[in-house]
């Protein structure tokens, strides 16, 4: 019970003192609807539910990488991260309080170009559920991809560099501009150790149902990676943060 | 076991040796204070004790919890105040003080009454709405000492508390901690003001280069320096014409004649008053004063550590420009 006390006030911090402030509500709506219209403006004949999937990932992708590093960073910085490593909850419940909120504003940025996209176009062929869990899984691994970057951090600026590093790279191997199999031989290994990966397939699957990998394949893929990546998270923290 | 106990306690970054193998004991219900300039391994202690850093070697318990294996059980009843307040500046001071409560499991119905008994006790009930950010750095102490109380610690560890805060939000705190104590709490407190060691702390440790190179109550302190009893005498009129007869007659004591009409006497037992008073009253001489002089905190911390006060001093320029 006093852990859930404490998880739900992080949480409930986060989301007052950053996620809903102002500049973060409008980057969160003006972002995933810039990428529409780009995409839409660089082929006005293209199918708008095939641009959705991809749409959709960059969001979250760009919300929640960013968002939970710089804030995770700011607060470091200012020493108030210590009042979370100084209190009397485990650090698996501090960090699952600390990407709770990068996972819900990461779900509201996917939402954007999905409710912008049905101004134009019917939807119905869209399953709901499998799209809220897909959404929810991606935002899990982009958020513990962000801890991991903010772990590695010292200052704000360094986090969206870092940032940076992993999304980009991220965009163009994950199949979303250029398909697995037209990528060199090389790299397509890359993009399956990749969680976007699996996320973008699974999207287009729920909305589109032109995914490649089995969605159940897919799916424990994204467990997989939630899983590694909180462990790698928990251990690096404590191996970085508590000196 | 004393109530915080820390036993061959040692922290090393690569090749630099912050804490050498110090080992010490805090009573139940003691202000213990850890004296010593920036560097000398105070921070690095505490910083071990309460969680926030992993010993290289030694051991520590609080409560006899031990703090390496136990660390979450063990800061559920210490409260924290860093060298730095370290709150959210976006929230208020109400909020902060309900947030940190929360952090320690609080219900609602019980961290709110407390966050407004806190705010009333260090005088910030009028400020408690405002965010923050706009405290001045006396009120932003203040606040940080009451969030670490907020869940009511058997142990409170104080890190330079009164570094670099005006006189009276200094001398708010003091009287806090004093406070504190009577009801029993533990304290241990950091800091590189001599006279506030001496004022409120009931043991003190002086450290230097990472280790503890004495400790005791400020009389043991001063005794461990101190050979023999000293007494400075001023009086109405040059005395310099009677040196010879006063060395006659206090033959045991070693007297120091000044030409600003004093003297001082200096023997290895006490000196009784009654019979240099006689003299000087034989001789027509008006004593004004006569004051027993005992080296002083910071001679002993100069003494035992080698360092000039000087550099606690320019350590406290530091503090407070921050």
């Amino acid at each position: 019970m006093k852990s859930w006390i404490a998880f739900w006030n992080i949480l409930k911090k986060d989301l007052k003192n950053y996620y809903l402030k102002p500049p973060n509500i409008s980057w969160g709506i003006i972002f995933p609807i810039s990428w529409t219209l780009m995409q839409l403006i660089r082929s006005p004949g293209g199918n708008i539910l095939e641009l959705l999937p991809g749409l959709v990932s960059m969001s979250v992708l760009f919300g929640t990488t960013s968002m939970l590093a710089v804030t995770i960073t700011f607060e470091r910085s200012g020493r108030s991260f210590d009042r979370l490593l100084l209190a009397p909850i485990s650090l698996s419940i501090m960090v699952l309080a600390k990407i709770a909120g990068t996972i819900l504003f990461g779900i509201f940025n996917a939402f954007v170009p999905i409710i912008f996209a049905s101004l134009f176009i019917e939807l119905s062929i869209v399953n709901w559920g499998l799209l809220l869990l897909t959404v929810l899984m991606i935002a899990i691994t982009s958020a513990l991809t962000g801890l991991l970057i903010a772990v590695s951090a010292k200052q704000v600026f360094e986090t969206q560099t870092f940032s940076n590093f992993f999304r980009f790279p991220m965009l163009f191997l994950c199949g979303l501009f250029i398909p697995i199999s037209s990528l060199p031989l090389v790299l397509r290994p890359v993009s399956f150790c990749l969680p976007l990966t699996y996320g973008t397939d699974l999207l287009r699957g729920t909305i589109t149902g032109t995914n490649t990998l089995s969605p159940l394949l897919s799916f424990g893929m994204l467990v997989v990676f939630a899983v590694a990546l909180f462990l790698i998270c928990r251990h690096n923290i404590n191996r970085k943060w508590i000196l | 076991m004393g109530m915080v106990s820390v036993s061959n306690l040692k922290k090393t970054y690569g090749n630099v040796t912050a804490v050498d193998h110090i080992s010490f004991e805090i009573e139940k219900g003691e202000i213990f204070g850890f004296l010593g300039p920036n560097g000398a391994g105070k921070t690095s202690t505490l910083n071990m004790i309460i969680g926030l850093s992993r010993p290289t070697a030694g051991e520590i318990t609080v409560d006899d919890i031990d703090v390496k294996s136990q660390t979450k059980k063990a800061q559920a009843i210490m409260g924290i105040v860093p060298d730095e307040s370290n709150l959210y500046n976006e929230m208020s001071g109400f909020d902060n003080l309900c947030f940190c409560a929360a952090l320690y499991g609080m219900r609602k119905e019980e961290r709110e009454p407390k966050a407004r008994q806190l705010l009333e006790q260090f005088r910030l009930k009028e400020v408690g709405k405002r965010p923050y950010k706009a405290y001045s750095k006396g009120m932003r102490r203040k606040l940080t000492i009451a969030a670490a109380l907020i869940h009511s610690p058997q142990v409170l560890f104080l890190d330079e508390p009164t570094t670099g805060i005006d006189v009276e939000s200094s001398r708010q705190i003091r009287e806090m901690v004093l406070e504190l104590k009577k009801k029993g709490t533990t304290i241990f407190l950091t800091t590189h003001y001599i006279e506030e060691a001496e004022r409120i702390c009931d043991r003190i440790a002086f450290i230097a280069e990472g280790q503890i190179v004495a400790s005791g109550t400020v009389p043991q302190l001063m005794e461990s320096i101190s050979h023999g009893h000293a007494i400075h005498f001023v009086t109405d009129k040059n005395i310099e014409s009677l040196t010879v007869e006063l060395k006659a007659r206090f033959k045991g004591s070693k007297v120091t004649i000044r030409p600003d009409h004093s003297l001082v006497m200096v023997s290895e037992q006490r000196i009784p008053l009654f019979p240099v008073m006689e003299f000087f009253h034989d001789k027509e001489v008006e004593v004004y004063e006569a004051r027993e002089l005992r080296p002083s905190l910071e001679d002993v911390f100069v003494k035992l550590t080698g360092i000039e006060s000087s550099v606690l001093k320019k350590d406290k320029e530091k503090g407070g420009r921050q």
